[in-house]
């Protein structure tokens, strides 16, 4: 299967890397735009795959980490403030924040810690929502200055493009890095067998903590990218719902594109982000078959897209017709 | 103090509705291990069925709920559990949520599609009057809604508790496995447990829609008071559903009342959380085993 498998990756992996290269000559400024929205919510879909995906905890809070982000962001910069110094800042107060949002991972599981990081996510929302005198409530916070890199200004749309996607590159790297770490394998570990785990020593307690405190902190190193791009934050899209900044639609992001697999959340963006602009000429009816797709998905593969890739491969292979163990194992892990 | 025992009971009645979704919750909970994320949207709907047969059929109203009636049992209830639930409940917790957050927005933007963005009236189910006990002028809406959702209540117990169907259901509900070797058809006995949710929403949906007027986006706060008032009460535990709706609606009436409009959401939020932390099981609720 492998023999198979990495050819194939490696050149789909150049053909999307070339592609987005060329992307903004290609395209008209909102085409770019929204590669550019792709490239930020692929980011925050980073994080919560790290959550999710790879140390297997649900949460409900990924767009109010965004929020956070964006808000710093976007306060901090129209009060004179540099990008960087409301980037780093952002990064650190996800951090924490969501290092006690893993609190009570450590006592409930599955559904119960699904509602509990829905209830933060709706108290946070509230809090953007009612707290004008920080987040001048539904009027949002507009005019967010661009950054300037080395000198170079990020004003035109094409060089903002080309630095969120080097911002996604690097952070993709990063995390690619610790999930090939002592970490990852240890987040692995948490989610697949956490009694096991512990007993051969991985102190379970913290990397649960860790998982949520790194997911959280990418979700505000996006929400500060957002801001920057959009240039306005008001509180709806940090809700629950179903805006493609949302939770529910973060999580199924992570989860159509395959969640615990490294490229799920690329995809799973394209899926949520860009089929969308594409598709819409079909309107209120894309999200519907959206909708149908999803619960499709999760009656045949609940692995998401990657998995059902995964699992063509391995039937090729295998013309009896077996499900591969990877596949199999990703899919227990799910639950 | 009348104004504190007008917003008692018209805390109980919407408290009845949160207790009503509540328990078709838990009863799916408890016997397939479904967490329906589109229980909310599973209110909205059935109201949407009534206004069709009124309007495209030009049925009368108690006709039209009777008709809405059957197809919500069919669809929310039969075609529910066979399409959706049914293929991937050996896949575990995590896909049925994904599949039912999907679910709902289906049908949100099915409603919105085909029917139209605009919050439609509903008729209600008693006229708009006020009678006064003890001073407090209480709306004869409030009281037909308490009324009707404590009756659907003490309905179900008796048919739970007072019937050999109701007591397999219970059985099923405690242990599949030992229910299977008594020879409960469990499957059916499921089946039931998920016509018996969509009456319930199709009921909460007839107390509720006259209120907030027929709109596709009805079902977001719902389900999530349903969610809370399940949490609070006890997951598995349909005691602690009720109490945990009746609880929530009397809680919020008086936080929007006393404290705050804007933050009214906070307290049951907050609830919500100091309960799955301190006390996961839930006010009444017992304590599930954990499997290793």
């Amino acid at each position: 299967m492998r023999a198979y498998r990495k050819p194939a990756a490696i050149l789909a992996l150049v053909a999307c890397t070339a592609f987005l290269l060329v992307a903004p000559q290609l395209f008209k400024p909102y085409g770019v735009f929204i590669l550019s929205i792709w490239a930020v919510m692929s980011v925050a879909a980073i994080g919560l795959n790290l959550t999710l995906g790879y140390a297997g905890q649900v949460s409900l809070a990924q767009a109010a980490f965004v929020g956070i982000g964006a808000y710093i962001t976007a306060w901090m910069t129209t009060h004179g403030w540099p990008f960087w110094t409301t980037y780093v800042l952002a990064f650190v107060v996800c951090f924490a924040v969501g290092w006690v949002l893993g609190y009570p991972a450590l006592r409930v599981q599955h559904h119960y810690l699904a509602f509990v990081t829905l209830a933060f996510n709706t108290l946070l929302y509230l809090v953007f929502r009612n707290e004008e005198w920080l987040t001048n409530g539904i009027y949002g916070i507009s005019n967010i200055p661009r950054p300037s890199v080395l000198g170079w200004s990020m004003g035109h749309p094409h060089n903002l493009y080309y630095f969120l996607l080097a911002h996604m590159v690097l952070i993709s790297i990063a995390t690619w890095l610790l999930i090939q770490s002592p970490w990852g394998r240890a987040f692995i570990a948490v989610r697949e067998n956490p009694i096991r785990a512990l007993s051969l020593g991985v102190d379970t307690r913290r990397y649960t903590l860790m998982a949520f405190a790194i997911g959280a902190g990418i979700g505000g190193l996006s929400g500060s990218l957002y801001a920057v791009l959009v240039q306005f934050i008001d509180p709806t899209p940090f809700a629950l719902g179903a805006t493609p900044t949302g939770s529910l639609s973060l999580l199924l992001m992570v989860v159509v594109g395959g969640s615990g697999y490294f490229f799920g959340p690329f995809l799973g963006a394209v899926v949520a982000v860009l089929l969308p602009e594409w598709l819409r000429f079909a309107q209120g009816y894309y999200l519907m078959a959206y909708a149908v797709f999803v619960i499709a998905l999760m009656v045949y593969c609940p692995t998401g897209l990657l998995g059902l890739i995964d699992r063509i491969f391995a039937s090729r292979k295998k013309p009896s017709g077996e499900v591969a163990s990877p596949a199999k194992t990703a899919a227990e892990a799910a639950q | 103090m009348t104004d504190f025992i007008q917003l008692f009971v018209s805390g109980l009645a919407t408290g009845g509705i949160y207790a009503l979704t509540a328990v078709g919750f838990t009863l799916l909970w408890q016997t397939s291990q479904t967490i329906n994320f589109a229980q909310g949207e599973f209110v909205m709907l059935p109201a949407f069925f009534v206004l069709i047969g009124m309007g495209y059929f030009g049925m009368p109203f108690w006709l039209a709920v009777v008709a809405a009636m059957i197809v919500t049992v069919i669809t929310l209830g039969v075609i529910f559990k066979r399409l959706v639930i049914d293929p991937m409940i050996t896949h575990g917790v995590l896909p049925i949520v994904i599949a039912t957050i999907g679910l709902a927005i289906l049908m949100k933007e099915g409603v919105r599609e085909f029917y139209g963005a605009d919050a439609w009236p509903f008729p209600p189910l008693a006229a708009a009057t006020n009678i006064t006990i003890f001073g407090a002028a209480l709306a004869v809406q409030s009281l037909v809604v308490l009324a009707v959702s404590i009756g659907a209540v003490i309905v179900l117990q008796l048919f739970l508790n007072g019937t050999r169907t109701g007591r397999a259901m219970q059985a099923t509900a405690q242990n599949a496995n030992v229910a299977r070797l008594l020879g409960i058809p469990v499957e059916r006995m499921i089946l039931y447990t998920f016509m018996i949710n969509a009456a319930l929403v199709m009921i909460a949906s007839l107390l509720i829609t006259p209120i907030y007027l027929a709109k596709f986006t009805n079902g977001e706060l719902l389900g999530l008071y349903a969610f809370i008032a399940a949490i609070i009460g006890g997951f598995n535990q349909m005691r602690g559903a009720i109490v945990g709706g009746l609880l929530l609606g009397v809680v919020d009436n008086f936080t929007a009342a006393y404290i705050s409009t804007q933050y009214r959401l906070v307290v049951p939020l907050f609830f919500l959380i100091v309960i799955i932390l301190f006390r996961p099981q839930g006010l009444l609720g017992r304590v599930e085993e954990r499997t290793v």
